[in-house]
């Protein structure tokens, strides 16, 4: 089979399991962000892939083939590393070189190769400057030209956008993102910042504890999370608890909810709403009433909290559609059922 | 950081006390060792103050020119033997964990608190017929009857490398334990294997360490004058050992200092070569 398969992967540090029994499949040109705290055994994952650390138990499969006993210089990657480890004593060109000339490629076929890479990462003619007078942007993108050098069947990367500032940052991930896309690389990006994976990612991997709490495609993550840890991870959310009532009916801090079904048998669960889906208006009729707690206004959007009986409800508006709420005011917040999403215990 | 040029003397104050100490121990002494070689030798007395280039004329001769060969033949010798093996050893322990780092250091350092005189009658111990090492190959069947190793050649150097090796190590640790470990893992996922990325990127990267780790074994090596004399045969004693002679047992200060005078300038020069050679390179 094409693609990447991670087959009950764990790895054990004395009796802590830093990544424990995780099974993924990559398919081929797929590009994957492990998302996760740190400590979440993202990076071990990672690693193991690599081959820089073994795994305790279990196999990775790249194309059909069982690459894990094989040692690191055999598995044909290209990674990026969080210091972005340039070697400090060769000049751009040969950086991005080091992995043809171990192969013992001409000097004709190096050069040809690197100016190559060199405009595909958009700094052409570079080659003979030292890695020391780089700026931190280019710097990222001669590890990148790097890792890419033998146009590897894998391509991992170690929250390798965590040195920059946020600016270039945002500007690094749309470019990832299209040089992966016009590379149909198969690739694989950890990191903790969760606006970065919903940018890049065809597939969000969110781990905790060493384990994958859920794999799906960003939208389906932000818009369907699995439990209230990746809920509360990816973006912002509203936590609020659900109860049925002795009527029947599913309630939101006391006031119920039509149309929003619990499941069968439970009578509490968490319930997740985003922002952006809490509605604002007047007080009473079917609204949960509330009082404004403190408005943040960011220009583009406005945070407006709500306190309801003690429980803080966010709410996200343009500043087209705002109300004039003032702090203190009483206001009546409605939660569309279909937005809301009831998470398991 | 702010970077100005001192403006009034009292900016200058904290240069006072390192300038002072150079002054003390270093300018006076060896101004007094630079006037010492022009005197005249008073082979009564001591000697008395003069203005002669006998004593720097008696050393151009061919036996002290072989001797000076020797001298730092030997100590370059001594300082690539003392990097060669120290530089892999401390690399390997920087990767061991903490504990078992700070139990090899310990154990380094008590090593430095062994004088000259015990490291040179230890070794001339172990490498005797006697009582040596070799008693211990016969006991294993290597050899067929013990032998003497020394006086050798390979017994100063030995016995050299031995003493310096501490301190090669001290001195190249900071900045193994400093290297990026990630540099190694990004040459081996770039195809190279593990001996092979660290000699392509560990050793390069650390380049500017090792040329100085060299100069200062080479300098250490260079002022040795006890282990030549104990493990070695006349022809394996260095300048040192000779201006030694000179000074305190043929009573000639003058030659001893001229003698000293012209050692330090060969190995400012030798020094100073390494290092227009090594900034040439890094120009490149």
């Amino acid at each position: 089979m094409s693609g990447l398969n991670i087959n009950a992967i764990t790895k054990k540090f004395g009796s802590f399991a830093a990544v424990d029994n995780v099974q993924l499949n990559v398919p081929h040109g797929t590009f994957v962000c492990l998302l996760g705290p740190s400590g979440c055994g993202k990076t071990t994952l990672l690693r193991m892939i690599a081959g820089l650390e073994e795994p305790t138990s279990g196999a990775i499969v790249l194309d059909g083939e069982d690459i894990t006993p094989l040692p690191t210089h055999k598995r044909n990657l290209g990674m990026v590393f969080q210091s972005l480890a340039l070697f400090p004593h060769l000049s751009v060109g040969d950086n991005i070189a080091y992995a043809l000339r171990i192969r013992g490629a001409s000097k004709e076929e190096q050069k040809k190769r690197v100016d190559e890479l060199l405009s595909l990462i958009h700094l052409p003619g570079f080659a003979d400057r030292p890695v020391a007078k780089l700026s931190g942007g280019q710097r990222q993108r001669v590890a990148i030209a790097r890792a890419l050098a033998l146009s590897p069947k894998l391509f991992l990367l170690d929250e390798p956008l965590s040195a920059l500032d946020a600016k270039l940052r945002e500007a690094m991930q749309v470019e990832l993102r299209q040089l992966q896309q016009r590379l149909g690389i198969t690739t694989i990006v950890v990191t903790h910042d969760q606006r970065e994976a919903m940018t890049m990612a065809d597939l969000v991997v969110v781990m905790g504890h060493g384990r994958i709490l859920q794999a799906a495609p960003p939208i389906e993550i932000y818009r369907k999370p699995a439990d209230a840890f990746v809920a509360d991870f990816i973006g912002i959310t509203n936590l609020l608890p659900a109860e049925v009532d002795s009527a029947g009916r599913t309630t939101i801090l006391g006031t119920a909810i039509p149309g929003l079904a619990m499941p069968a048998g439970q009578s509490k669960a968490s319930v997740s709403i985003r922002p952006e889906d809490v509605h604002l208006g007047a007080p009473g009729g079917s609204a949960i009433t509330g009082e404004v707690s403190f408005v943040r206004d960011l220009g583009g959007t406005i945070e407006t909290f709500v306190e309801v009986g003690g429980t803080s409800i966010i709410a996200v508006t343009t500043p087209r559609e705002r109300h004039d709420v003032p702090v203190g005011a009483k206001v009546g917040v409605t939660l569309p059922p279909a937005s809301c999403v009831v998470l398991g215990s | 950081m702010r970077r100005e040029a001192p403006k009034s003397v009292a900016d200058y104050t904290p240069l006072f006390f390192p300038a002072l100490m150079l002054i003390v121990f270093f300018v006076v002494p060896f101004s007094t060792m630079i006037a010492v070689s022009f005197f005249k030798r008073n082979p009564s007395g001591f000697y008395t103050p003069d203005f002669v280039f006998d004593n720097y004329a008696r050393f151009l001769s061919v036996f002290f020119g072989g001797v000076l060969g020797f001298s730092l033949m030997l100590a370059v010798l001594v300082a690539v033997c003392c990097v060669a093996i120290a530089f892999p050893f401390t690399y390997l322990l920087t990767r061991r964990p903490r504990h078992v780092q700070t139990l090899w250091l310990v154990g380094l350092l008590s090593v430095l608190s062994l004088s000259e005189v015990i490291i040179g009658f230890a070794w001339s111990t172990l490498f005797s017929r006697t009582a040596g090492i070799t008693n211990l190959f016969v006991a294993i069947g290597l050899m067929d009857k013990p032998v003497a190793l020394l006086p050798t050649f390979g017994a100063v150097l030995t016995g050299m490398v031995y003493q310096a090796l501490p301190y090669t190590i001290l001195v190249l640790y900071p900045a193994l334990v400093r290297l990026d470990p990630t540099l190694l893992e990004a040459a081996r996922t770039l195809g190279a294997s593990p001996v092979r990325a660290f000699f392509n990127v560990v050793a390069p990267a650390l380049r500017n360490t090792i040329v100085a780790t060299l100069i200062m074994v080479f300098v250490f090596a260079l002022g040795s004058y006890l282990l030549p004399q104990i493990l070695g045969r006349p022809q394996h004693w260095t300048l040192s050992v000779l201006i030694t002679d000179q000074a305190i047992y043929q009573s000639n200060m003058p030659f001893g200092a001229a003698m000293a005078v012209f050692l330090v300038l060969i190995s400012l020069a030798l020094v100073g070569m390494t290092l227009l050679v090594g900034r040439k390179e890094n120009a490149l």
